[in-house]
Parts: structure tokens; C-alpha cells; sequence
């Protein structure tokens, strides 16, 4: 007993960076875009927010910045795939490796340098319930504002009127333009969201998870938040389930093996992507489960004069 | 990848004028990771660094090569522009080193950790394993609870003698310690590192130590208030109070001194493994932590490895099954060691397959 709440401590931290990473990019896909470049754009935030905390000693300015550095790389594709209807998944992937080499040659003077991590912040009264309040109550803010964004983001999509023009750009652009909205804008809007959301991952990393700066420390952490997207198959209730899952996984395995229970690790590190795989089969075999939820232009370009 | 292609294009341009340059000695190294690692591929640049301050000649180098057909259009692009001497620096660079080593029979090159030789390939590597029987023995005594953690990357010999070694010089001080072995599949993933420190701090663990490459450990045992040994390179800027001390891998004195061997034209091909007393391994200083008992005790294996007095797998060794497998007086060959495979008793667990 005694090891669980630790064991759900590390959990938390484990999925945070998953959590804010697949809420983006689940946004950005709702309306109809497919951004491969996760995982470039988190270690922009990661290395930009830890060069600011470490130039300005200030949360908010480095946690802002971080939103920003997550936000141009995402501008940086919207204006490629949107003005000039570059296809979308190779300019992801673009996206990914410049982002990987820009912030190594960013980050050249920060290998080396230490910081003492985010500030853990202790809710009132909560904090001091027993048990639960050790290991629900004491983070630092983005694991905090990370569930707050679950809430938001599904009362945006699913309760306002924005969310569901979102969400029609997203299941056909041809539609939503004949009815006068601004696809393009609209688009734009949802790639630089999830770009901000990717950035506020990667500084999680940098500044809370492991708070240092090391080249390529997102360690594929992107690509497991684009699974997990497809996993929850785009519904913000169960990328918050997915990415506890996906990081309930890693953290057990580190347990099980410490405790000398024989499986195999190869195995758990496979799991996430298996359980992918096993998604995105049944997805293919019975299309009408989750026809409702995939935005059906995902990934299509739009051409306003057709 | 910037950098990768920036590199090719001055290849490219220093094969146009090869012919001008190849008076002069020019040095290649590869790396299978970024320099900004703060741990292997860190180490070895700096041993590149030491060439060029030392001797003043000209080296290049690239980065995050991956192992396999990639690497051997690297070497052979070092090969053809003018390099006399290439390190390539990952055992995964052991194939098509020798390969491209066959085309270029005045190129002389160096391949570490590997053991495929030609007359113009030696090959070198370290005998971390030496350190780590000077961390088992600080962890033997600084141990509370008896239980001591340790973050493994990949069930290769490599990692396997270092537990093994680390695990007979902790029970020989202390034969109740215990160890706890977390395998995480990764040389370099800092949230999987600190992930695995922190399930084993949660299981007891008081003290940690990794073959793994980047601090994030240390960090963790640092705001958890553990102890912890660093890892290729003096980490104490991470964990000031954590870090015992740290297995630093020093390629600067071996890299300058072949340089200049072929230099002066006296580089032959051959395998070298060194240790503490070649200084490829070196300790870092003590932390504040360790008393001063721990110390004169680490100092007395650490002196014993020097003078040959002592050897970190001399018998009576045990296997896991509890058979003699060194018998008293003897140690473990060079050969055994190199592909060992099986684990000491006292080890729990099994070696993933």
C-alpha cells in the first residue's frame, strides 16, 4: 500500500508532458489538420523555456515563452501547409527535424546547466487530506492546468458555438466555407493552439520532469502523443485516460522490475504503441465506430475556389 | 542534421583541394549521439578538443550517426577528404569501419569498444568496470537500507560487468546490501532515466547508480535527498550533495597519443583496453558525503587496481546458481570478460533476452 502513492506521483509526472502534447494536436486535427511536427515543436518549448527561466528566474516568463517557441513553430507550418498548400505530413515531419536541430544549436550553451525544477504548488486545505492530499494536491502548476485544459477543451468543442464551427471546418472545409466561415483562419487558430499546448509539454520536460537541458530530450515523446490522439480517437475524455495509461505503463514496469517480477521490459516499453496499433485495426475494420468522432477532412488541403 | 549537412559540404569542398591538403594531418571522429549529450559523445569531443589544443592539428567531426548504412557514407566521406586517422566512437561503427578501412589502406583508423582488427583498424575501449568497483565499495558502506538501485540501458557485456563488478565490490563490504536492477531499453531518454530513479527510491532504494547517459538521475536523487554516482562525465553541477563521486571516461591522453603516432609514423594496429592506470577511467573527487573511513576503503581498491595488487573479478566468484565459476587466486581472462554474459550471485533478477 505504502507503494502506491508514490508509485501515482511518478505516474502523474509521466503523462503531463503526454497530456498537454495530445490535447493540441487533438485540437488542431479536429479542424482538419494533421501536424506531424509534435515532437519538434515540444522541444522548442522544452529548450526556449529553459533558456528563459534560466536568463530571468521567472516561472511565467519561461512557461510564456514556451507557448510562444510552440506557437511560431506552429505558425511556421500553418503558413506552409494553409498559404502555400504544402502537403501536410511531409512538412510535419520537416517540422520535427528543424525544430530537433534548432534547439540543439540553441541549446549548446545550456548543456551542463542545472535548475532546481518548478515550485510545487500545495492547494489549501485539500493539500493536507491524508493520502489523497500527498498525491493529488501537491504539484507544480502545468500538472494542474493540465487537467484544467481537459475540461476546457472539451466544453469548447463540445459545448460552445466556436467548438462546433471548429469542428465543422474540421468534417468538411467545403461546407463551413459555403456557409461564409473562415476555414483558413479557423485552421491557422487550431494549429497555433496546438502548437502553444506542444510547447507547454516540452517545458514540462525541461523545467519540471527532468529539469535540465540535453539535446533531443523529448526522446519520442511527440510521436507517442500523435498514438495517443488516435488512440483516444479524438476525444478529450480519453486522451487524459490514454495518456495516464500510456504513462501508468512505463512507470509500473520500472516498479515491477525493481520489485523483481519477472516481465520482460522490452515488452512494457512496446506497449503504447501496440495498443496503437490494435486502435487503429479496429478503427480500419469497423469505420462506423468511430466515424462520428474522426474529422473526416483530416489531412485533405483546402482550396477555397473549388 | 544542420550541422550533418554543413559538415558534408566542407567535406565535399575539402576533397576538391585533397590533393594540396594531404601533406598535413587532419583527424576525423564520428558519434553516434549530439556533443551536447553531457555524457559519451561529450567525452570523446572533448578528447578531440585535446588533439587539436595539444598538437594543433586540424580534426572535424559529426555527430548523431546513426549505426548502420549511414555510418559508413560518414567514413568513407572522412576517408576521402584528406583524413589520415578516423575514430569512430560507437560499437555499432565496427562493420562498416572495417569495411571502408579496406578502400582506404593509408587511412589508419580506430574503433572503440569493437573487436574486429586490419592492419590499418585497431580498436580501443575502457575498463569502466574498474570504477565501478570503487562505487560498489562507497555504496557497501553508505548504504542504510541496504538496498541500492541501479539503472541499466541494454543487457550487453558491457553493462553486465558493470553490475556484476559494482555488486562484488558492494558485498564484500557488506554482504547484507542488495541490489536493484532496472533495465529501461534507452542509453539517453532523461524522463525515462528519472522516471526509473524514482521507482527505485520508492522501493528503498538510498543509493543509486547508472549506466545510462544523462544526469536526470542524479537530479533525482538529489531533491530526494539520496546519494547517486555520476556517469561518463563529473555531474556534481546537477546533484552537488548527491554525487559520491562519478566514473569519468577520459579519451584526451589516448587520442593525442595516437595522433602523434601517426604523426611521427609510428602507429600500429592494435587493441587497447584501458583502465585506471592508463587514466582512460578516472574518479571523480569525493562529495562532502563520504566520510573518511569510505574514502581511505575506495582509495585502497582503487590504489589495488593500480599496482595490480587487486583485480575487481578475482575469485572465489560465484555465478547466480551459486556455482564457483573463478576459482580462488584466479581472475577473469580479458576474453571472458568481454563477452560476459551471465550475472555474479547476489545479483537479483534475470538478464533480459
Amino acid at each position: 500500500m505504502e507503494m502506491i502513492g508514490p508509485a501515482l506521483l511518478t505516474i502523474i509526472t509521466a503523462a503531463t508532458p503526454l497530456l498537454f502534447a495530445a490535447l493540441g494536436e487533438m485540437v488542431t486535427e479536429k479542424s482538419g489538420v494533421l501536424n506531424l511536427g509534435v515532437e519538434g515543436m515540444m522541444i522548442m518549448g522544452a529548450i526556449l523555456g529553459f533558456v528563459a527561466v534560466h536568463f530571468t528566474d521567472s516561472v511565467t516568463v519561461a512557461l510564456l515563452v514556451s507557448i510562444l517557441a510552440g506557437s511560431a513553430m506552429a505558425a511556421l507550418f500553418g503558413l506552409l501547409v494553409l498559404k502555400f498548400h504544402a502537403s501536410q505530413v511531409p512538412t510535419g515531419l520537416a517540422l520535427t527535424i528543424f525544430g530537433i536541430g534548432l534547439s540543439a544549436l540553441i541549446g549548446q550553451s545550456m548543456v551542463g546547466i542545472a535548475y532546481d525544477g518548478l515550485p510545487k504548488l500545495s492547494l489549501p486545505v485539500l493539500s493536507s487530506l491524508p493520502f489523497i492530499g500527498d498525491v493529488f494536491f501537491r504539484h507544480d502548476i502545468l500538472v494542474y492546468l493540465s487537467l484544467i485544459m481537459v475540461f476546457v477543451i472539451y466544453y469548447f468543442l463540445n459545448k460552445t458555438r466556436a467548438g462546433l464551427i471548429l469542428r465543422a471546418v474540421g468534417d468538411s472545409h467545403d461546407a463551413a466555407h459555403a456557409m461564409g466561415y473562415p476555414v483558413v483562419k479557423i485552421r491557422f487558430l487550431a494549429i497555433l493552439f496546438g502548437g502553444g499546448m506542444a510547447g507547454l509539454g516540452g517545458a514540462y520536460l525541461s523545467l519540471a520532469y527532468s529539469p535540465l537541458w540535453v539535446e533531443q530530450m523529448t526522446a519520442g515523446r511527440g510521436w507517442i502523443a500523435l498514438a495517443l490522439v488516435v488512440f483516444a480517437s479524438w476525444r478529450p475524455g480519453r486522451v487524459l485516460l490514454g495518456a495516464y495509461l500510456f504513462g501508468g505503463i512505463t512507470i509500473l514496469q520500472l516498479h515491477a522490475q525493481a520489485l523483481g517480477i519477472g516481465v520482460p521490459s522490452q515488452v512494457m516499453s512496446m506497449l503504447p504503441y501496440l495498443a496503437t496499433i490494435i486502435v487503429l485495426v479496429i478503427i480500419s475494420s469497423d469505420p462506423g465506430k468511430i466515424r462520428l468522432n474522426a474529422p473526416a477532412s483530416l489531412g485533405r488541403p483546402f482550396h477555397p475556389s473549388r | 542534421m544542420f550541422k550533418k549537412t554543413l559538415i558534408s559540404l566542407i567535406l565535399a569542398a575539402g576533397l576538391a583541394f585533397g590533393a594540396s591538403a594531404s601533406a598535413e594531418t587532419k583527424v576525423g571522429f564520428v558519434y553516434v549521439g549530439p556533443i551536447g549529450d553531457h555524457g559519451w559523445s561529450y567525452q570523446h569531443d572533448q578528447g578531440r578538443l585535446a588533439v587539436e589544443k595539444e598538437l594543433g592539428v586540424k580534426t572535424s567531426y559529426v555527430e548523431n550517426v546513426p549505426e548502420g548504412a549511414d555510418a559508413e557514407r560518414v567514413i568513407r566521406q572522412l576517408a576521402s577528404s584528406g583524413h589520415n586517422l578516423i575514430f569512430t566512437t560507437s560499437f555499432g561503427f565496427m562493420n562498416p569501419t572495417v569495411k571502408v578501412a579496406k578502400q582506404f589502406p593509408n587511412v589508419k583508423f580506430e574503433h572503440a569498444t569493437g573487436y574486429k582488427r586490419a592492419d590499418n583498424v585497431a580498436t580501443y575501449a575502457a575498463r569502466f568496470y574498474e570504477g565501478r568497483a570503487i562505487i560498489g565499495t562507497i555504496a557497501g558502506k553508505m548504504t542504510k537500507t541496504n538496498v541500492v538501485g541501479y539503472i541499466a540501458s541494454f543487457p550487453i557485456p558491457e553493462v553486465i560487468r558493470g553490475i556484476n563488478s559494482f555488486t562484488l565490490a558492494m558485498k564484500k563490504v557488506n554482504p547484507e546490501a542488495k541490489i536493484k536492477v532496472v533495465w529501461v531499453n534507452t542509453w539517453f531518454d532523461p524522463g525515462k532515466e528519472s522516471d526509473a530513479a524514482k521507482a527505485l527510491i520508492d522501493q528503498g532504494c538510498d543509493i543509486l547508480t547508472q549506466h545510462t547517459d544523462s544526469p536526470a538521475p542524479l537530479q533525482v536523487a538529489e531533491s530526494r535527498g539520496v546519494y547517486a554516482f555520476g556517469q561518463a562525465s563529473d555531474m556534481k553541477a546537477f546533484a552537488p550533495n548527491a554525487q559520491l563521486t562519478s566514473i569519468v571516461d577520459n579519451w584526451n591522453d589516448y587520442y593525442v597519443a595516437q595522433t602523434k603516432a601517426v604523426m611521427d609514423g609510428t602507429w600500429k594496429s592494435m587493441d587497447t583496453w584501458g583502465g585506471l592506470k592508463d587514466k582512460m577511467v578516472e574518479m571523480a573527487p569525493y562529495g562532502d558525503a563520504v566520510p573518511a573511513d569510505v574514502r581511505a576503503m575506495a582509495d585502497a581498491v582503487k590504489n589495488g587496481i593500480l599496482d595490480g595488487s587487486f583485480h575487481p573479478f578475482q575469485g572465489p566468484i560465484k555465478n547466480q546458481q551459486g556455482e564457483l565459476v573463478v576459482k580462488e587466486g584466479e581472475v577473469l581472462s580479458d576474453k571472458e570478460l568481454v563477452g560476459m554474459n551471465w550475472y555474479v550471485e547476489g545479483v537479483e533478477g534475470s538478464i533480459p533476452k
